[in-house]
């Protein structure tokens, strides 16, 4: 469908995109490695102490990718089918909330209803219960996991249930199929396409987590490799062996996300005339009960916590924390390396979407080609298992000949965030993307419409909303995020997440509390800004 | 439209960033510069760094940037990271137990302050690192909780398992190695036992200080560790007598905190002016209420009454940074072994 130069112009973006993330990565565990010969660490992997680690590692993030695909799968479903429920929306939003908190307040709220003195234990001590109920350990891992994964898996497998074609509605009710029918005939088929990816991702996010294991695993016993990368490199300065530890957490996720993408993959829908979505099905009395008991369980397993956020947050004087030059200084900071990150990280993808819908689109490719695609693929997701103090910590010593590295500490964090967000901003444009290319492809080409115009014209209006979507959700990710930022500190780049931890340090809880209901409340607003137009689907159908 | 006016606003965010971050390096050196790397809670607004600064300005006719990284550790990584080309003329932040790993880097000269003056417990005597501040490791305990807190550390090891403690992790912060290395001093050879029993009373293990203490104050732990210094806080600025200290008759381990000048520095006299000024009264009045740990030498006026509540040792224990350094990855082993078990 496109001409022989968008193709080109296409696949060396994709080509160069996988360079360029193949360069930062690459330059930063190159040095770090020289560094490590260099000082002669401690590079010897075979010991008890890692196998534990590992086993650890991986025991937790497996239940945690089973437990939260498995709840996501019931809720998203209950909210696709029940368009008109009360406050849909907002729950949808909400759900993308956690991802936006630095994960300590998460933690905090998190423990404000299920810790020593949350809102459970308070209950079951009204009812005479004398000792708490304890999370910490792996159960306490685990519900954090949940909270902070469930809302990202159950949104993406929402975005998939709603794009399913309105023409199978209208076939599955002509049919009178049952709700049973319409799971395991439309709704599983959509499903088991999009959970291996899904999953995947949960997976390196959960075996990648440090600071809920430690705070909430209750003792070394939970510990997982990104704790021993992170001593290796903070406290022991051992460069070498933090790069072979890096290298180990990406070989054996490699070994288990390779397994996943062994299920099969269901084929792309049929076209569709982008008619509005209207589900006939779960209209039922007793379906739409069940549907709305479980949005309301999601609703208070997901909205109490953060309540308790805002709860700690109030208590402290926000107008005046507001107020404060530094507030000011660190949030502007924080905006900007967020829209850059973002920007940034929309840019990449959408190369790398659109080489790969090219590459795929041909009948026989190339083997180079293929190849091509099948790396970019990688890079954009197993970049998750890179630890960012290890991209930061190499490209300081990149740095170090051009003159003080802090000077480029602005930049390296776009990028790094840029990176970090790659995976979550691909899930979100990809489908989107690969809808709207179906739509208009042909179209495009039967009136000539290319280049700019075709841009303009198609492409712009089309995609607008999935690229202001990925947009927010690259911008809330990178707002939450300290991870880098640790590593360069210096006055001039205060950001919001490490106010925060700045006021948790010297005892200043309440401070820390309300910047951190104020950071909430930023990503709540990004949240809102980037799905505005959803609840209008109708709208939507009409303009096509 | 509506698309263009949030583009101007965001390039208008973009450019604002953009101006932040270059006005905050510093101006072209009007006179000298005395480039000062220490931890950032030291710089914070609410900490001593902007009153220090301004005291020193008034005297050296130089100009006094911070740059500061998350805490002693990261503290020394940086100068690691950075070696001999680093662009500090003082460090300041690193505390005993990394002296030893500082001098290797031999990045750091005999400071030339004369420090027999201080006062100091634990007898801790150095020719390149000079002391400003010291705190003594403790258990702190929520009152209404906890009426007979332990009076030893061998009562918190065999203390009622229900009341439990959150410590921090020796493997990622400095008041988590503190705490190995004082069940160390107790306990030597028996530590791994000490420990095997505490952990039943440990309801968690956090990377850092803030978790830690934050965990305590929202009320999920009674006990935490942190340091003798934290009532005085709470009673001052919060004005609350709530948190107290546990006074252990077998003694307290002490952090004392340290700063060195860099060998390679241009401005070695102006460093080691700071390091004079550092424990003259101008500095030492401003750490207790600031960076809420203990002077180590006279302030020109008496310190507020809070600091007279505190519990004061009546032994300090204080390891050589060298034992620390050689023994520091076996202890942590052990430490693992002994809590890791069911």
């Amino acid at each position: 469908m496109l001409t022989a130069s968008e193709r080109r112009r296409a696949i060396s973006g994709g080509a160069l995109s996988l360079a360029g993330i193949a360069l930062f990565v690459g330059i930063a565990v190159v040095i770090l490695l020289a560094a490590g010969i260099e000082s002669g660490g401690d590079t010897t992997l075979a010991d008890p102490y890692l196998l534990r680690v590992l086993r650890f590692t991986l025991l937790q993030a497996t239940l945690s990718t089973l437990l939260s695909v498995a709840l996501a799968m019931p809720i998203a479903r209950a909210l696709a089918r029940q368009p008109r429920f009360p406050g849909r929306l907002w729950l949808i939003r909400l759900m993308a909330v956690p991802m936006g908190l630095p994960v300590l307040i998460g933690a905090l709220g998190l423990l404000g209803i299920w810790g020593q003195r949350g809102l459970l234990n308070q209950a079951l001590a009204a009812l005479g219960l004398s000792e708490p109920v304890s999370i910490y350990g792996l159960t306490g891992i685990l519900l954090a996991h949940v909270f902070f994964n469930m809302p990202l898996a159950c949104r993406l497998m929402l975005a998939g249930l709603e794009r399913v074609p309105a023409e199978y509605w209208l076939v599955a009710g002509g049919l009178g199929m049952k709700s049973g029918s319409v799971f395991r005939f439309i709704e599983w088929p959509v499903l088991r396409g999009l959970i291996p990816g899904i999953a995947g991702l949960i997976f390196m996010l959960c075996a990648t987590s440090f600071t809920l294991i430690l705070t909430l695993g209750g003792g070394p016993a939970a510990t997982t490799l990104e704790v021993a990368i992170y001593q290796a490199l903070r406290f022991d300065f051992d460069p070498g062996r933090a790069v072979m530890l890096s290298l180990l957490q990406i070989g054996v996720t490699l070994v288990i996300l390779a397994a996943m993408t062994l299920f099969p993959s269901p084929d792309d829908h049929g076209l569709t005339s982008g008619r509005p979505l209207r589900r006939i099905d779960g209209q039922m009395r007793g379906a739409r009960w069940a549907d709305a008991a479980l949005l309301l369980a999601a609703t208070l397993f997901i909205g109490l916590p953060l309540a308790s956020v805002i709860l700690a947050g109030l208590e402290a004087n926000l107008f005046k924390l507001a107020g404060q030059a530094i507030f000011l200084q660190a949030a502007v900071t924080s905006l900007a390396i967020a829209l850059a990150a973002g920007l940034l990280a929309v840019a990449i993808s959408f190369a790398i979407i659109h080489a790969r819908s090219v590459i795929s689109a041909e009948r026989k490719s190339a083997l180079g080609l293929r190849g091509l695609a099948a790396a970019l693929t990688g890079a954009s997701s197993l970049i998750l298992l890179v630890p960012p103090i290890v991209l930061a910590t190499g490209w300081f010593l990149a740095l170090r000949p051009f003159g003080d590295p802090s000077r480029f500490a602005a930049i390296l964090i776009v990028v790094i965030n840029a990176l970090m967000s790659l995976p979550f901003v691909i899930r979100v444009l990809e489908p989107a993307y690969a809808v709207h290319r179906r739509r208009t492809a042909r179209l495009a080409a039967s009136l000539g419409l290319r280049g700019i115009s075709r841009l303009r014209l198609i492409d712009w209006p089309g995609l607008r909303k999935p690229l202001f979507t990925a947009l927010s959700f690259a911008m809330a990710l990178s707002l939450g995020d300290l991870g880098a930022v640790a590593l360069f500190g210096s006055s001039s780049l205060m950001t919001l997440p490490w106010l925060v931890y700045s006021k948790l340090g010297s005892y200043r809880t309440n401070d820390a509390d309300g910047y951190a209901l104020i950071l909430g409340m930023i990503c709540f607003l990004l949240t809102i800004a980037g799905t505005a137009g959803q609840g209008t689907r109708d709208d939507e159908g009409r303009q096509k | 439209m509506h698309d263009r006016s949030l583009m101007s606003f965001i390039t208008g965010l973009a450019l604002a960033a953009g101006t932040t971050f270059f006005a905050a390096q510093p101006a072209a050196a009007a006179d000298k510069t005395l480039t000062i790397y220490t931890y950032e809670s030291f710089t914070s607004e609410w900490g001593p760094g902007p009153k220090v600064k301004a005291a020193f300005e008034k005297t050296c006719g130089c100009t006094v940037n911070y740059v500061s990284v998350t805490d002693g550790v990261a503290l020394l990584s940086r100068l690691k990271l950075e070696g001999a080309g680093t662009k500090a003329d003082v460090v300041l932040g690193l505390d005993t137990n990394l002296v030893d790993e500082a001098k290797d880097t031999g990045l750091f000269d005999a400071s030339g302050v004369d420090t027999s003056a201080l006062r100091v417990p634990g007898d801790f005597k150095d020719d390149v690192f000079v002391p400003y501040d010291y705190g003594h490791f403790a258990v702190i305990y929520d009152t209404q909780t906890i009426k007979n807190p332990p009076k030893s550390m061998k009562d918190l090891v065999e203390g009622d398992p229900k009341q439990k403690i959150v410590i921090e992790d020796p493997r990622t912060s400095t008041p988590g190695l503190g705490l190995l290395l004082w069940v160390k001093s107790i306990y030597g050879d028996k530590s791994a036992d000490a420990w095997a029993k505490l952990k039943g009373r440990i309801l968690t293990v956090t990377p850092g200080w803030s978790e830690a203490y934050d965990l305590f104050t929202k009320g999920e732990a009674p006990m935490v560790l942190s340091y003798t210094t934290s009532p005085a806080y709470h009673m001052i600025e919060d004005k609350t007598d709530r948190y107290q200290a546990a006074a252990f008759s077998e003694g307290h381990y002490i952090q004392i905190e340290v700063a060195g000048l860099i060998k390679s520095s241009q401005n070695k006299d102006l460093a080691r002016d700071f390091l004079k000024f550092m424990i003259s009264p101008g500095f030492q009045d401003i750490i207790p209420t600031s960076n809420w740990m203990m002077p180590v030498s006279a302030t020109s006026t008496p310190l507020p009454d809070a600091f007279g509540k505190l519990v004061v040792p009546s032994k300090t224990f204080l390891m050589s940074p060298a034992d620390v350094d050689k023994n520091r990855k076996a202890w942590i082993d052990e430490w693992l072994t002994a809590t890791s078990g069911n």
